[in-house]
């Protein structure tokens, strides 16, 4: 290949052949920021109002020009009172979800890669296969169980149900990561007089602290975005997840001719720690989801 | 290439992992396993087992008060599918689906190799802009697009109305095809950040030197896209594919928002929204059981090509 580059006449390295400016790159590059600028302009718009006074809001041409430099519309959401309990419904439903979802789901993934046991196979077609099961094909029994259980409108009854809606994409993606540490790392530290345990606590474990970083922040974007069982299971105004109370938002205010910056700050609370933290694990994500192969 | 490899070259530090036979005591493994499956029992496998019986119950005002509902086998399935609702919902919810998922795999594709051509700064633009839409909560972006679409101060109407067009105070939603195209639009933004880091993942692993090779041996760029490009990314598109059919499927959150903000729901129902009104709207348990049971039958027949090619690779 080497002489059939020489050959046609070009000393430089192959990749300046292909960075060589051209027509089609220029304009390839103009037509892609243009994408970009539409792709992000919901997201702009969305900080823009957040931060408009509503006299500007309601006028009848839109503002375009950003940030209006004030904070009273997230001044009168904290007013407004709802907006902390549901903040905090939401923390302890994402926070047990992710701490439980986690455990499980470790020593699950362990299991898998490192022993071959009877009916392994069944249990990763299950994993596999619970993946694909809608919510909305099973929101109708799950809220009949846990009315039997007493735990309607509870932080317990929606826990349990995202702890094993997320369990088995967790396995699956931590299963990668296990896989990943060769079992000899622990043999040699076992030769070295450490117990099976005690090498694994201090050899393995630590090699898989990124893949639980990225899997804990997934478990935890799934259970603060939910949306369906908890629309089914929390219908108690008190309490509510923040996707819920958002919606709630809206609807109390749609009674007085919607306050679009109200409910745009509103979103821009709800979204904000969702972006930082997707924006940390992102790169591991989608790795991770491709293989995995569930969304949010 | 499969994407598993994807995962492990990016996630692990370390060498090939060597198949382990058991070590210690045969028990292990299931002593590890046993939580989860614990929960996955309690919180679907019993929903699961609940939904297939009640489907084949009768739920009528009596069981509201707490009568024990009577057997009727496969009543509710015969009056199910002998309801022409129903098989417009169906037929709704397919259409949707299927559109959705061609346009937003159609536009994710065009996105990676945009991704690929253009020069570093622009596509760290894109790429934020696609995360940025990928990390919205569904909620939050739902409220920003009604906003965008609201039918007095919306931006796209006073857009379309300054490029000289009427749409003065049009309701998007009041029309069922409307509803459903502020739909699309609003599905494809936010799954195309998916679909496009995935191909585009995809499309890295494709050799330059061979591109190179096949475009100085005059190979044009369709014939590159052929011939090498799209057997190497084969695997990626195809399970991509089948999650956006799947999760288009189910589309719940976006329609049950959509309707919200004003529209007909009999006229916008699909799947998901059709389950909700019968089990919580109308407490229609046995009926509302029997549309999850057909839609859980629907994807997991969808999704069997792909769970079997995930346990091929899962042996190997």
């Amino acid at each position: 290949m080497t002489a059939t580059v020489q050959a046609a006449g070009t000393v430089r390295p192959a990749s300046t052949v292909r960075r060589r400016i051209r027509p089609v790159r220029i304009i390839l590059g103009l037509l892609g920021i243009v994408v970009a600028l539409v792709w992000a302009f919901p997201v702009y718009w969305m900080l823009n109002s957040a931060l408009l006074p509503n006299v500007v809001l309601q006028s009848s041409t839109p503002t375009w020009l950003p940030f209006g430099g004030s904070f009273d519309n997230f001044a009168a959401v904290f007013a407004g009172g709802t907006f902390l309990p549901a903040l905090g419904m939401s923390t302890a439903i994402a926070g047990i979800t992710v701490v439980f979802c986690l455990f499980f789901a470790f020593l699950g993934a362990l299991a898998i890669s490192r022993f071959r046991f009877r009916g392994r196979t069944g249990f990763v077609l299950a994993v596999l296969l619970i993946q694909m099961l809608p919510a909305e094909g099973l929101f109708i029994a799950q809220y009949k169980l846990m009315g039997s259980l007493n735990l309607l409108n509870s932080i317990v009854g929606v826990s349990v149900i995202y702890i094993a809606a997320v369990v088995p994409f967790t396995i699956w993606m931590l299963r990668g990561f296990v896989a990943g540490v060769p079992a000899d790392l622990e043999e040699a530290a076992m030769i070295d007089g450490l117990s099976r345990t005690q090498a694994f606590l201090r050899i393995t474990f630590p090699l898989l602290a990124p893949g639980l970083v990225a899997s804990g922040v997934y478990a935890f974007l799934q259970a603060w975005n939910e949306f369906t069982v908890a629309l089914v299971l929390l219908q108690d105004n008190s309490s509510q997840t923040l996707p819920l109370w958002l919606r709630g938002f809206i609807q109390a205010s749609a009674s007085r001719a919607t306050d679009w910056g109200q409910v745009m700050a509103a979103s821009t609370l709800v979204a904000i720690p969702v972006i930082i933290f997707f924006l940390i694990v992102q790169g591991r994500m989608t790795s991770g989801l491709v293989s995995g192969a569930v969304k949010g | 290439m499969s994407t598993q490899n994807l995962v492990v070259d990016q996630a692990a530090p370390a060498g090939p992992p060597p198949p382990r036979p058991p070590k210690r005591g045969r028990s292990t493994p299931y002593l590890l396993v046993i939580l989860a499956c614990a929960i996955l029992i309690l919180a679907l496998g019993y929903p699961l087992v609940w939904q297939f019986v009640t489907s084949m119950q009768k739920f009528g005002l009596s069981q509201q008060f707490g009568q024990p509902p009577e057997f009727v086998w496969f009543d509710n399935y015969v009056t199910l599918f002998t309801d022409p609702y129903m098989w417009t919902v169906v037929a709704r919810s397919l259409a949707f689906c299927l559109v959705t998922a061609g346009v937003t795999m159609a536009i994710g594709t065009l996105m990676a190799l945009l991704m690929d051509a253009v020069p570093g700064a622009v596509r760290i633009s894109l790429q934020i802009s696609l995360l940025l839409a990928w990390a919205m909560p569904v909620v939050a972006a739902m409220t920003v697009w009604n906003w965008l679409i609201d039918w007095r101060r919306g931006v796209l109407n006073t857009v379309l109305t300054g490029m000289g067009l009427d749409f003065q105070n049009h309701n998007w939603l009041a029309e069922p095809l409307s509803f459903f195209f502020i739909a699309l639009v609003i599905v494809v933004w936010m799954s195309v950040p998916f679909v496009a880091f995935s191909i585009y993942a995809g499309l890295t692993q494709v050799s330059t030197e061979v591109l190179e090779a096949a475009q100085l041996d005059g190979a044009g760029l369709a014939q590159r896209l052929r011939f090498i490009i799209v057997p190497i990314i084969r695997p990626v598109l195809a399970i991509i594919l089948l999650l956006q059919v799947i999760w288009d499927l189910r589309v719940f959150t976006q329609i049950r928002l959509l309707q919200d903000a004003g529209s007909i729901a009999s006229e916008t129902n699909l799947l998901g929204t059709y389950i909700y009104q019968l089990g919580v709207g109308s407490s229609d348990f046995a009926m509302a059981s029997a549309v999850s049971v057909f839609v859980l039958v629907l994807t997991v027949a969808l999704s069997w090509f792909y769970v079997r090619s995930m346990l091929k690779e899962d042996d190997s």
